[in-house]
């Protein structure tokens, strides 16, 4: 068991934003969150990161108990997050900005591990001394990847990874994500909008609406699950 | 349709004509009141007499000052356009040529900088000055760690530069400390004190931030000002000790057994000699200070607090402590501007509240902003020109801080992002990575 989220609360203020989610991810598996805007998956992947806090619940990463522990020590222990809407450093180079996130890690490993993002997105390579903020967006999610990558991490959460992007970068980064999987054996936790593509390349799924999981099941079952069909695909993205 | 033209395009002589008219018009318009009309003394009582000569000369100067203006900017533009179309270099070309102008302008600003003295060893007005420069210098690479650097906008800078020049004069007149042994230990007083500013404001951010900065610059002096017993109240601090030079005085005689700097060297004695060495001093203060930051940008820490000012989530996703990256970019801050404070305190011999002043944190920020967020050169030049227009103001008298003003608004208009915006990279790649990487790909 790599995540374990029972009966997890948090709140934004007076703002009750997750009521009891129950959440399970195993080794090795893609999991996908979908929902409508607002239904909370964002402030599940920030309490999931203790920011807010989890007001009830439990947190488990691991094998350790990681609800009450400091958001750097989260990253710490081996979960690393793609944020939505990117977060590169714009005024830093590209290289500059894939070193960040080796923050926490083994130095050692800094060559190797910018060889291998290299390697995966052939163009960071060729932007390298360029500054962040003047690469296109599609090349900006790739870079805010590769960045979490840098840190070897056990546990890699994808947040709107798709947002705002070209549908050929769309595609794109569905394809990374399969990869990162089934060559390097990446567990994902993906958050998207992108309801069909997002529950094609998972291998399991849970639906949230207003702070509750309503529906969870394996990729293909969500898919053809009419409930799914009605409130996310059908007159929604295809 | 707008009276006066802002075309895009090169206008033709008749839009400039027409331009230019309108521009003579608002100025004939505003100059009725202005030129045209004043008032004289006759005999006890004010009467209005007419300038029109003068108001015609104005309109007419107008008139053909707007239509050169016009002119030089459509050439100007021009020949940029030219220049880019022809020219084939890419961004990294231009950025290593940014980067070269900067370095030769560093050593040439260094070079210059250390022969000053000597050219003008009996102009003590030059020196003076050339020393104030210095100093506030040196407050703005302190305080281009905290705003350039982490991103941390602070107003009250100035309170660390009191509390380093306070710090010196009470250990110094109460305690008997010498300079040497003051300064360490004051650039660490105000260190702590940037802490203490730190931790309560660490949730805070851009404008919240600011006020509370400045909330505290103006804690610290109203402090000064009332608190008489510890720090003499509006009547500060006097006849602190100055710097010697390894023990040698700069005074005209020496007290028993000890010598004087003049009678070790075999000099005869001058005022001038402290002043050159004053000066020395703070060059050399200031260089440590631009060698220290400049290596801790390189450092992990250095990147942390630009990455800290491009992006506090990321940062906190990277699994950076972001308190951590907070509180040390305030405590050096505060500790380099302490140190400023020391020098300030050394050299005036006297310090009161009235020297820390909202002013002088604006300044410092003025000058980081406008020498370009992180620039370690344009906060030199920055230092430079804030320091001299109002020099050079002096024949203005009023006008002097509307000069300024002018120029600060110029400096904004041209280079929207400080006078040297380009940002040197701290890291650049393993070659041996861009082979390895290369491979893998293939």
């Amino acid at each position: 068991m790599m995540l374990k989220m029972e009966g997890v609360h948090a709140h934004y203020g007076h703002i009750h934003a997750l009521r009891g989610i129950d959440v399970e991810v195993q080794v090795g598996e893609i999991v996908t969150l979908i929902g409508a805007n607002g239904a909370g998956k964002s402030t599940l992947m920030m309490s999931l990161f203790g920011n807010p806090k989890a007001s009830a619940g439990r947190i488990v990463f691991d094998g350790e108990d990681i609800t009450r522990v400091h958001t750097h020590e989260i990253a710490r222990r081996g979960i690393a997050l793609v944020p939505e809407g990117r977060r590169i450093f714009p005024r830093m180079t590209v290289v500059e900005n894939l070193q960040m996130g080796t923050a926490h890690a083994d130095p050692a490993n800094y060559d190797a591990d910018t060889a291998r993002v290299f390697a995966m997105f052939p163009i960071l390579q060729e932007r390298q001394s360029q500054r962040a903020g003047t690469l296109s967006g599609g090349e900006q999610q790739m870079l805010a990847i590769g960045r979490a990558l840098m840190s070897r991490p056990k546990l890699l959460l994808l947040d709107e990874p798709s947002l705002g992007l070209a549908p050929i970068y769309i595609r794109r980064i569905f394809q990374i994500v399969k990869e990162l999987n089934r060559d390097h054996g990446m567990t994902i936790l993906l958050v998207e909008q992108n309801a069909n593509q997002a529950l094609r390349v998972a291998h399991r799924g849970y639906v949230l609406q207003h702070g509750e999981i309503t529906l969870a099941g394996t990729g293909a079952e969500l898919l053809a699950s009419p409930e799914v069909r009605a409130a996310y695909l059908e007159g929604g993205h295809a | 349709m707008s009276a006066v033209v802002f075309a895009r395009h090169a206008m033709t002589p008749a839009e400039r004509l027409r331009d230019a008219s309108w521009v003579a018009f608002v100025g004939l318009i505003l100059g009725i009141p202005l030129i045209g009309l004043t008032t004289v003394d006759v005999g006890g009582k004010l009467a209005i007499e007419t300038r029109f000569g003068l108001l015609a000369a104005a309109v007419v100067a107008v008139f053909f000052g707007r239509l050169l203006l016009r002119w030089a900017v459509d050439q100007a533009r021009n020949r940029k356009l030219d220049r880019d179309r022809a020219s084939t270099a890419t961004a990294a070309d231009r950025a290593r040529g940014t980067q070269k102008l900067v370095s030769v302008l560093g050593w040439l600003a260094l070079g210059a900088s250390i022969a000053l003295p000597i050219a003008f060893s009996d102009n003590r007005y030059v020196v003076d000055t050339a020393t104030t420069v210095l100093i506030y210098v040196m407050l703005g690479w302190g305080l281009n760690v905290v705003v350039g650097l982490a991103g941390l906008l602070d107003l009250g800078y100035v309170a660390f530069y009191a509390v380093g020049a306070y710090s010196y004069a009470l250990l110094s007149t109460q305690f008997g400390w010498s300079f040497w042994e003051a300064l360490p230990v004051s650039g660490a007083i105000a260190a702590s004190f940037g802490i203490l500013l730190g931790y309560p404001i660490l949730r805070l951010r851009g404008d919240y931030l600011a006020i509370v900065t400045l909330g505290f610059g103006e804690i610290i002096r109203i402090i000064l000002v009332n608190w008489t017993e510890l720090s003499g109240g509006p009547n500060g601090i006097g006849s602190i000790p100055r710097p010697s030079f390894f023990g040698l005085e700069f005074t005209r005689s020496a007290p028993e057994g000890q010598q004087t700097f003049a009678d070790f060297f075999g000099l005869e004695f001058s005022a001038m000699h402290r002043l050159i060495f004053l000066y020395y001093l703070i060059l050399v203060l200031a260089l440590l200070t631009n060698l220290f930051v400049s290596r801790l940008r390189k450092l992990p820490v250095g990147r942390a607090w630009e990455a800290l000012r491009e992006d506090e989530i990321a940062c906190q996703a990277m699994g950076m402590n972001t308190t951590n990256i907070k509180l040390s970019a305030f405590a050096i801050g505060a500790m380099l501007g302490g140190f400023a404070g020391v020098f300030f305190a050394a050299r005036q011999g006297f310090i009161s509240p009235e020297s820390f002043v909202f002013t002088e944190s604006a300044i410092v920020l003025a000058i980081v902003v406008l020498g370009g967020m992180g620039s370690q050169m344009g906060v030199v030049l920055a230092a430079t020109l804030l320091v001299l227009i109002p020099e050079f103001g002096r024949n203005f008298s009023e006008y002097r801080m509307l000069l300024f003003g002018l120029a600060m608004v110029l400096i904004m208009v041209w280079r929207p992002g400080g006078l040297l915006a380009h940002r040197e990279p701290t890291l650049r790649l393993n070659p041996l990575v861009q082979d390895a990487g290369a491979k893998e790909a293939a």
